[in-house]
This record gives C-alpha cells, sequence and structure tokens, in this order.
C-alpha cells in the first residue's frame, strides 16, 4: 500500500469509527463478489447528517381563506387543516377536530412557504466582511470536493429575515459562480439553530454548483492561468467530466468486481454522484449559446442539468430547454449588470412559463430573498402585459412547486396536498402586492413566525446586544 | 408594424412650437408632495410646465384632453442617487464612469459632461416611470467622489438639469478605506481639504496644487470652496449612529455648509437631531440587515421613523446588494406602505411614501420648486400607469419629460417581441425588428 493509499485508508477507518459512534448509516457494502465487508463507496450523504427536528405545533384549522395551493389551485373561502407537521386537509368545509387551533383567514391569503432554490444566505452573510466570506473557494475553477454546507453560518441575521419578511421556509445554500464546478450545495428548512446540521432538510439530494460565462474566465483570467475565454470554460469543464467518467468506471469496476480499491478523490466523488443522477446539477448560466453549449457537454459524458440559474436569456432557447427537460431559475426583471445580462426581459419567466418550462424565481441574494413573492408578481404582471396569461394560483408554482420539482423535495414540500410538510404562510393580503406581508409562518406545523406575537420572532445570536436590538428589523 | 420609437421622434418634429396646453382627465391624480391620492383628477400643462393638478379643474378651451380614466396620472419618479447616464454596464469598466481610481482629482470631478442620455439603459429606466435622476459619481481614491448632477432622462438633449448640484463625500467605512485605513484619517482628509480652500479662496495666486504630490489640486480646492460657502450642496455618506452625529457637527466648524445625508441607516436613532439640523437623508428605501458594521441597527423602519421626526427624507437604491434598478423604486416606496401596516413597525402612508420617490429627493437638493411633483410651475414630468404606481404590477402607459412625450418602448422591448414568437421562421431572428 502506498503511503498515500495508508493515508486514505487511515481516514476511511477514522470516519468509520466517528460514523460508528454517531448514525448506524451503513458506510460498508457488504457481500460484494470478492468477499465480504470490501470497502466499495461511501456514500457521503450522511456524513453530516441531518439533525434537524421538527418543532412542536398545535392541530390548526385556517379557514375562509383565499388558498393558493402551490399545485395550480386556488380555493376561495378554502381551509387548510394541518397537524402533527403535515398538511391533513385542503377544501372549503373542514371539520376542526377537538383541540385544534382555529384561525379565521378572512381577507388573507394562504400558501406553502417559499422555496428558494438560489440562496446565499449563510455564506455570503450579514456582515459582509472579509472574515466571513466563504462563499467562493476561488483558488481553483474546479473546486467540486466543497460542500456549502461547511461554510454556512447558522447565524445569519439573513435567516430570520427570510423568513418573517419574505415567508422563505426553504432554501438551497449555494457556493458562489467564481469557479466551473463550484461545489456542492445544501437544503436547508430555515429555521435556527447553533449548527447547520440542525437545519438541514433531512435527505434532500445533494446540489452541484457549476458556473458558464464571465465569472469564471475573470476570475482565473486575472490570475493568468485557464480558464480566461468561454472556450477555456468548456474545455476545463470537459477535462474534468472526462476525468470523473474514468474515476465512475474504476469505482463502477471496483464495486462490480472487487479487489484493491481505487484511490478516493472528494471532488469526484461528487462528479461520479452527478452522473449517478443522486446529485442534481445546478448551473448559473445567462446566455443562450452558452447553455446550449452546456446541454451538448451534458450528453457527451451523461449527465442532466436541473436547472439554470439566473438564465438570463432562456426566453430565446425556451423551447430548447422544455426539450431536455431542464428548469430555468430566474430574476424577475434584472438586468444589465453585467454584459452577459445586457439582454435580460421582465418576460423572462412567462415566456418560459407560455414554452412549457418548468420555470421559477430565486433570489441569489438576501435581500431580494425577502420579496420573491412580488418579484414573481412583477414578472406574471409583465407576461399578462405581453398577452400571456397566467393565473396567480398557477404563478404560485414558481415559488413553490417547481423549487421543490428542482430540488428533489417536491413529494414532501412545495404545495398543500395532504401529507407534505406543513410549511404555511398566512399573508396579510394578496401576496402578489408589494403592500403585503407574511402574517404567521409555520415550518412542519410549528409556528416560527407571528406578526402579532413579538416572541414568535427569530434573532440570530449575532444580533442580540448590538444597536437596534429591541427593533423590529 | 412602425417602431413606436421612429413614430414619435416623427411626431417630435412634426410639433408645432406653439404655446400647447394639454389637459390629462379623469385619472387618479398623484401629486408626488406628500398629498393623498386624488381620485378623478385633471392634470394640466402647458409646454414644458405644470399648470395644475387635482380634483375640479377646469380643462380650458383649446386644450388636447388625454382620458385616462382607469389609469392613474403622477408625477415621474426622480431617482434618489443613481449613476444613470453615467454607465451601460457596470461591470463592463469601458462603460463605465462612475469611478476614477487612478485620477489626481477628488473634488473637482464633475459628472456632467460625461452623462449620455442615448445610453439604452437610461431607455430601459425612462420606460419604467423615471423621469429625473440625481447622479452621482462614486469615490475611489479620495474621500470626495466630486460633483454630481441632476439631469433628465428624457430623450432629447441636453440632459442636465443643473451641473455641479452638490458634492458627494465618503465618511463612514467607504471613508476610511478612500482615505487609507480608518475614519480619522478620513476626517483629518476633510479638514486638510477645507483648509486648503480656504486658503485658495484667500489667494488663489498663491495656491500652488500643482504639485505631484499636492494633496489637494487646483480644481479641487475650487470645488471646495463652494462647499464651504453653501453654494454647491455637501452630500455625505454616513450609516452609523455615531458618524451621523459626526457629521452634523460639521456644521459648527463650517456653519455655511448645506449638508445632506445619504445613506443613514441608522438615521432613526438620531433622528430628532438630524430633524433639529433640518438635515435632508436620501436613504435606502428597504435596508434591514447588518451588512455591514456601520449598518448594524438598520430596519425597515427607518425611512417611517425619520419622516415621522419631521426629516425630509427621499430614498435610493444605495446600499442594494441587488442589481440597482432606479426604475424599481416604487417597490420600495410600496413596501414602505406595506410595512406601516404591521405591528412593531413604522412605514409611511401612500402619498409619504409616493413623495420618498419623486418631490423628496428634489427637496433634498432644494430643486423642489423646479422638479419632482405636479404643483403649479414644475417641469412637466408626468407618467400615467396602468395601476397603483406604488404597486410592482403597475406600468406606465405614457411618460412625459418637460412636456414632451416620451417613447414607452425599450431595448427591452424589443427583444421581447423579437422573441415573442420563438418559432423559427424563414430567417434568422436577426431579420426581425
Amino acid at each position: 500500500m502506498s503511503t498515500l493509499q495508508h493515508r486514505i485508508g487511515a481516514a476511511l477507518a477514522l470516519l468509520f469509527a466517528l460514523a460508528g459512534c454517531t448514525a448506524p448509516t451503513p458506510l460498508v457494502k457488504k457481500d460484494t463478489p470478492s468477499g465480504p465487508a470490501a470497502i466499495t463507496t461511501l456514500d457521503d450523504r450522511h456524513v453530516f447528517p441531518s439533525t434537524y427536528k421538527p418543532y412542536p405545533g398545535v392541530p390548526t384549522l385556517v379557514r375562509n381563506v383565499t388558498v393558493f395551493d402551490g399545485a395550480g389551485g386556488r380555493i376561495e373561502h378554502g381551509a387548510v387543516l394541518f397537524a402533527d407537521g403535515k398538511v391533513v386537509d385542503v377544501g372549503q368545509d373542514i371539520i376542526a377536530p377537538a383541540g385544534t387551533t382555529v384561525i379565521d383567514g378572512s381577507g388573507k391569503w394562504l400558501t406553502p412557504g417559499i422555496i428558494d432554490v438560489h440562496s446565499h444566505v449563510g455564506v455570503m452573510v450579514a456582515p459582509d466582511v472579509k472574515a466571513s466570506s466563504d462563499v467562493n473557494e476561488m483558488t481553483s475553477p474546479v473546486t467540486a470536493e466543497v460542500w456549502a454546507e461547511h461554510s454556512v453560518w447558522p447565524q445569519d441575521p439573513s435567516f430570520g429575515r427570510s423568513l418573517v419578511n419574505g415567508g422563505v421556509t426553504t432554501m438551497q445554500i449555494l457556493p458562489g459562480s467564481a469557479n466551473l464546478f463550484g461545489g456542492r450545495s445544501v437544503v436547508l428548512k430555515n429555521v435556527y439553530a447553533p449548527t447547520v446540521q440542525g437545519m438541514k432538510f433531512p435527505d434532500a439530494p445533494y446540489g452541484l454548483k457549476m458556473a458558464c460565462g464571465e465569472n469564471p474566465k475573470r476570475v482565473y483570467g486575472e490570475k493568468g492561468r485557464e480558464p480566461s475565454t468561454r472556450m477555456g470554460n468548456i474545455a476545463v469543464d470537459r477535462e474534468t467530466w472526462a476525468k470523473a467518467v474514468e474515476y465512475k468506471r474504476k469505482w463502477d469496476k471496483y464495486e462490480k468486481d472487487g479487489g484493491e480499491p481505487p484511490a478516493r478523490d472528494l471532488a469526484m466523488d461528487t462528479l461520479r454522484g452527478v452522473l449517478e443522477g443522486k446529485i442534481l446539477v445546478h448551473n448559473h448560466c445567462y446566455r443562450a449559446d452558452e447553455m446550449a453549449n452546456v446541454i451538448d457537454m451534458s450528453k457527451e459524458f451523461g449527465y442532466h442539468v436541473t436547472a439554470f440559474h439566473h438564465a438570463i436569456d432562456a426566453y430565446k432557447i425556451a423551447d430548447l430547454l422544455q426539450a431536455n427537460g431542464i428548469c430555468a431559475a430566474v430574476f424577475a426583471d434584472q438586468y444589465g449588470f453585467k454584459l452577459e445580462a445586457y439582454d435580460g426581459v421582465s418576460e423572462n419567466m412567462a415566456l418560459l412559463y407560455k414554452a412549457g418550462v418548468c420555470v421559477m424565481i430565486h433570489s441569489d441574494e438576501h435581500n431580494g430573498e425577502q420579496r420573491l413573492n412580488q418579484e414573481v408578481a412583477k414578472a406574471v404582471a409583465a407576461g399578462r402585459r405581453a398577452g400571456i396569461d397566467i393565473p396567480d394560483e398557477v404563478a404560485w408554482e414558481f415559488l413553490s412547486y417547481n423549487p421543490a420539482k428542482a430540488l428533489g423535495i417536491v413529494e414532501r414540500t412545495g404545495s398543500l396536498r395532504p401529507g407534505k410538510m406543513a410549511d404555511i404562510v398566512l399573508w396579510n393580503g394578496n401576496p402578489f402586492s408589494d403592500y403585503t406581508r407574511p402574517e404567521k409562518v409555520w415550518i412542519d406545523g410549528a409556528l416560527l413566525f407571528d406578526a402579532n406575537n413579538p416572541k414568535l420572532r427569530p434573532m440570530s445570536d449575532f444580533e442580540l446586544g448590538q444597536p437596534g436590538e429591541r427593533v423590529f428589523k | 408594424m412602425m417602431p413606436v420609437y421612429v413614430a414619435f421622434v416623427m411626431a417630435l418634429f412634426a410639433a408645432p412650437v406653439l404655446a400647447q396646453t394639454t389637459a390629462i382627465v379623469g385619472g387618479t391624480v398623484a401629486i408626488g408632495d406628500g398629498s393623498q391620492p386624488i381620485p378623478d383628477g385633471t392634470v394640466i400643462f402647458r409646454n414644458d410646465r405644470i399648470v395644475a393638478a387635482g380634483a375640479g379643474i377646469a380643462v380650458p378651451p383649446g386644450a388636447t384632453v388625454i382620458d385616462a380614466h382607469g389609469k392613474w396620472v403622477a408625477a415621474g419618479m426622480v431617482a434618489g442617487f443613481s449613476s444613470l447616464g453615467l454607465l451601460d454596464i457596470d461591470s463592463v469598466l469601458e462603460s463605465n464612469d462612475t469611478s476614477a481610481p487612478k485620477s489626481p482629482f477628488g473634488a473637482a470631478i464633475d459628472v456632467a459632461p460625461a452623462i449620455n442620455p442615448d445610453s439604452a439603459v437610461v431607455g430601459m429606466e425612462r420606460a419604467g416611470g423615471i423621469t429625473r435622476a440625481i447622479v452621482a459619481p462614486s469615490s475611489s481614491g479620495s474621500i470626495f467622489a466630486g460633483q454630481g448632477a441632476v439631469i433628465d432622462v428624457g430623450v432629447d438633449s441636453p440632459p442636465i438639469t443643473r451641473a455641479r448640484a452638490f458634492q458627494y463625500v465618503e465618511l463612514g467605512e467607504d471613508g476610511a478605506r478612500a482615505a487609507g485605513g480608518s475614519r480619522p484619517a478620513a476626517y483629518a482628509a476633510l479638514h486638510d481639504a477645507f483648509s486648503q480652500a480656504e486658503d485658495y479662496g484667500h489667494s488663489s495666486k498663491d495656491f500652488d496644487g500643482r504639485a505631484s504630490n499636492s494633496l489637494i489640486k487646483r480644481p479641487d480646492a475650487a470645488a471646495l470652496l463652494n462647499v464651504l460657502d453653501g453654494k454647491t450642496r455637501l452630500l455625505i455618506h454616513v450609516e452609523r449612529a455615531s458618524d451621523i452625529r459626526s457629521a452634523l457637527a460639521l456644521k459648527k466648524e463650517y456653519p455655511r455648509l448645506n449638508l445632506v445625508l445619504v445613506g443613514a441607516a441608522e438615521g432613526w436613532m438620531v433622528a430628532s437631531s438630524i430633524a433639529a439640523a433640518q438635515v435632508p437623508v436620501i436613504a435606502a428605501g428597504l435596508s434591514d440587515l447588518p451588512e455591514a458594521f456601520e449598518r448594524l441597527a438598520a430596519t425597515e423602519s427607518n425611512v417611517g421613523r425619520l419622516d415621522k421626526a419631521g426629516v425630509v427624507v427621499a430614498i435610493s437604491t444605495i446600499n442594494m446588494t441587488e442589481p440597482a434598478q432606479q426604475r424599481r423604486l416604487n417597490q420600495q416606496a410600496g413596501n414602505l406602505v406595506g410595512i406601516g401596516r404591521l405591528p412593531g413597525m413604522t412605514g409611511l402612508d401612500w402619498g409619504h411614501a409616493f413623495a420618498t420617490i419623486t418631490s423628496r429627493p428634489a427637496q433634498a437638493l432644494g430643486m423642489d420648486a423646479q422638479i419632482g411633483s405636479l404643483r403649479p410651475g414644475r417641469q412637466a414630468d408626468i407618467v400615467i400607469w396602468d395601476g397603483d404606481p406604488l404597486e410592482v404590477t403597475s406600468a406606465p402607459v405614457a411618460i412625459y419629460i418637460d412636456g414632451k412625450p416620451q417613447p414607452t418602448a425599450s431595448r427591452q422591448t424589443e427583444l421581447r417581441d423579437r422573441y415573442m414568437n420563438p418559432m423559427r421562421g424563414n430567417l434568422p431572428k436577426a431579420y426581425e425588428r
């Protein structure tokens, strides 16, 4: 055994030991053809396991409320019953079981909690100072080995703002876009905890952040290394995928035939996960031509792009995205902040919807994340003016159902179907108005924000004892 | 289909140069002076000026009448703090004239000659309801960013409403950085610059200021002399409560300074002092996160509290980490109405909220007698909206600047129209326009 392999072996042994102390995760695949207990591949989805547990809630019936169910349904004078953290019933005339808290929702709206598929909360934090800058591992264009969850600062005040002002209940935290392969994402429940494990959405698939365009070529071009051009971007991408395919082949063979285990490579572990369809690709990309290049590249190496993010030009290739089953996570009307965003139009979202693309809103930063409902309102209004009618209740899919789909958690949240997580927002008016704010927010049925109860308003450790501590933010 | 822009330009050239009175009738009128919207109101303008706006106003004989039933007729938005006309694309430095890190000059820098009203960005922001803008340079090598301008964003040049309308100085964290690393260094630079400006004032021929190592160049000193005299307003960017106190205290030492605060995220903590000093504030509309240590007490209630304390407060896109669109100032103002309805928060009523994006920025620069509202005598900057202008779902349907109709089409609407039908035609999309 070489020194390197020895070290890896030792590290694996240590991992087994640690894992053995904490969770009975099956790290060793038994009964392989080469004999019992051969080391195959590490199921790293459970190396940093979620310790999130729903907080206690009470059975609750909100009635006489306008319901957008998140899956395109609308119920006037509707009612939603939830208990034990789950949606129980959605309709109009729901009888409250004994002991149920009943809330009158007259003049209010009830929706699934908003899911932000592109958040940097926790990794691009407030305060934004050098010491807190943990979003881009800007030392190599390929850093598929880093995981956003190891940068997440659970005390970022932004989590609370997105809950209270934005009704955001779930978010995917992504690494930045400096690198072609930025690293793994993590999906969080928007519930404060001292550790990121305490926020992790249980068993959500991981994502891989990738990036096209200006950022990688600028960052590494300025360092005098590849990539410094868009052709360099694709070249480094393809070289990396080629390695990943080879890595996967070695590990597949080893898993099948046994023998000496191949050397582990954490970056390649992530890419192998992508090639196996277990890790979902979230690709920052603005221009139509670059998205098309990425689609062809994904076919060359046999992976699927789950969603293009930002996707400023997506309206130009809506048919291509639709045909390839690729979602688009977009802004409402932002444009022009960089050359590759120069062609942004306010009708992007509506044009994608019209073409049958799975489209969703995203924030990319912590101020916009507090107003995603308003962003969709803008996009829908722009669409209607252009003759594309999107009913409000259908538009809520852009805020909950479609992002849940892109995150691989749509069977568990993102709409108000009985049995799903009771991630719910009661709005004090029509949520497609900028006069409206969340009145109550439940996550897994636990009431975690109530505008009428100062005690039901989270405040991170960072803000305690600071100027303005006693003021609602 | 004739492009709207071409049709508009032709209309312009065809227009007679005679006195022309226009009456916009039947809409909900939003004057912009802090008053509440007026249903079924009338707005009358003659040539480039507002004649009257409100309820029960008779339409003068011979006036061109525009029916605005079901619509809102509102003062055009005034961007409170922007770089409109100074850049095409923020990150494309070749197109960006906001700052000059390698320039030996600071206070002398004057944005006016660089304003490009033909930039597509100006057109897109105008189509969103912006009619005027306060345009400021950004600081880089000096705490003094230079002299900003007030512009109109109309298609007809020249764009300048007032050149050298103010001097912009950084005295918070950005000031510390520009001064070499600390706030005390920023204040040392400020006092030295003012003292040199006084020297220049006493005897300009004895003032050197041309040596490569001189801290203040002659034109910097000349520009700052106008600041010391109170002729040029001094816009000070400060956020922290203690920084605001220090900025206000400058008036003790330099009594003629005409101060305006920019940012002031923690302004609510010293609101009564700001009000007592009668210093206007151009604030962030919705800054509610401690994004910097100088903004630890940032709250969405800041603007509402400043207003309540009697401070003249305008809002702007300063401190926005999302790409700053001036045309979405109405969204910020709408949110200020929304938070006013929440327990424990302080927002604004509709009239005050709308004023923060119309007359208040003009007032902050002492120009509210000329622009920023539909009160008689103001420049006729009018936007007709298809709904409540503070709602994100509303959009302009007609825009007038100096009484002249403006295009509502833009580069963005042309892109949209080109791709409205995604089907491949007999020719590439490049032939569709």
